[in-house]
């Protein structure tokens, strides 16, 4: 397939990813477009042969951490700053769903892991090659992602911590 | 057992709930797991997550792909550049092989097939069929009111428009009119050559965003339409009289006048 084409059929996947990562429809696509176009820029940098959906996710991650350092000039994706990039979550509670805004509510750093993880099932090692960290980062950061979705879903204590009965 | 529980850690437990254990390990970890109910209900739990985001975000799967992604693999954004290489180059002996028609050295975009949602050519020809039959009202404003008609169109669509000349092509200027659009008017002008063959040149603004393109074909009925966006306007030339290349042979003196 061109390279072309294969951009063609990767898309739903990165919409999907897109739509997990930042929420709002409007803004994924914005993400996905932007990511289309620097993947053009970059195809130099693509090694034929090897995983392009890993390579793409990979150019959304440069794309939506150069965003969001944009948008907060200050801050970096750091797990040290919980409360960075966290999205806007909707005012009226009711209609959030549930699921949503526990992902919603991750630092980035740890919702860009989960998701690959858990939703794009990327393996640790894809995970850490297409984030540009250690696996072991990645292995620290999924552990905190997905406690603290249970706490927010559930209300289920942390691993370390005992909930009061 | 004992020897398992030693090894077992946090990172055996998001293994398995994604899958990610080799056969062996995985019946040690569920052998662990069986006698440590607490962890077991977190791993199934770390489980559970996974199906629900895959269920969650499944439809996005299956949504229509906006064409805006669409053109950005097929990097038509880039059009611009790559007429800008390619095509002026190469259009020449193409189009001149074919029709008889040679470029003197000129900077002519390429015709490509495969419009994308051509609501420009569908509007132009749409305006084109209304207004060029027209015997005794045509345009609003006649050619003997050149300047004022520019000048009136240039007002209304908020940037300085041209009536191109075609004179050297065979069509003098008939007229023009405003066209009603959301947002904001579109002007049509009209020309007419000896035989009574007319052409409309439909001219709207473009968002800001907008870049070059190279022409493209569109037909709609009888009604044949090359279009393009050039800068802060898209332009679409229609013709029911014109043959394809003769109105190609016309796009491409606009696009001249215009990029002077």
């Amino acid at each position: 397939m061109s390279d072309a084409g294969s951009l063609i059929a990767l898309i739903p996947r990165l919409r999907r990813y897109a739509r997990a990562l930042v929420g709002e429809r409007a803004a994924a696509d914005d993400l996905v477009q932007d990511t289309l176009e620097r993947a053009w820029s970059k195809l130099h940098l693509y090694r034929h042969g090897t995983d392009l959906r890993a390579w793409l996710f990979t150019v959304m991650h440069n794309v939506h951490v150069n965003q969001v350092r944009a948008s907060r000039p200050t801050t970096a994706l750091d797990d040290d700053m919980p409360e960075l990039a966290q999205r806007a979550v909707q005012g009226d509670a009711l209609l959030v769903r549930d699921l949503e805004r526990a992902i919603a509510v991750l630092p980035a750093a740890q919702r860009e892991v989960l998701l690959l993880v858990a939703l794009e099932d990327l393996s640790y090692d894809e995970t850490a090659r297409v984030l540009g960290i250690p696996i072991g980062t990645v292995m620290s950061r999924l552990a905190r992602a997905r406690d603290k979705v249970r706490v927010s879903m559930h209300g289920k204590g942390a691993s370390k911590l005992q909930m009061v009965k | 057992m004992s020897e398992a529980e030693q090894t077992v850690g946090e990172a055996d437990l998001h293994a398995w709930a994604d899958g990610r254990l080799a056969e062996g390990r995985r019946a040690e970890v569920e052998a662990w797991l069986a006698a440590h109910p607490e962890e077991a209900e977190r791993a199934a739990a770390y489980r559970a997550l996974n199906d629900q985001l895959r269920a969650h975000y499944e439809p996005v799967l299956g949504e229509a792909v906006p064409e805006r992604l669409e053109s950005a693999a097929l990097r038509r954004r880039r059009w611009h550049a790559a007429a800008a290489i390619a095509g002026w180059i190469a259009v020449g002996a193409a189009v001149g092989g074919v029709t008889g028609w040679q470029l003197h050295a000129q900077r002519v975009p390429v015709p490509l097939a495969q419009p994308d949602s051509p609501v420009i050519a569908r509007r132009a020809a749409l305006a084109h069929a209304t207004y060029a039959p027209e015997v005794r009202h045509p345009v609003e404003v006649g050619a003997d009111q050149e300047q004022h008609l520019v000048a009136w169109l240039s007002k209304r669509l908020g940037a300085e428009v041209r009536a191109p000349r075609l004179e050297a092509e065979g069509m003098t200027l008939v007229g023009g009119r405003l066209l009603p659009r959301d947002p904001g008017p579109v002007a049509q002008f009209m020309y007419q050559s000896a035989p009574g063959r007319r052409v409309t040149l439909y001219v709207r603004t473009e968002g800001p965003d907008q870049r070059e393109t190279a022409f493209r074909f569109a037909r709609e009925g009888n009604v044949r339409v090359f279009y393009w966006i050039d800068r802060k306007f898209g332009y679409a030339l229609s013709s029911a009289d014109l043959d394809r290349d003769e109105l190609l042979k016309l796009a491409n003196a606009v696009y001249q006048q215009l990029n002077p």
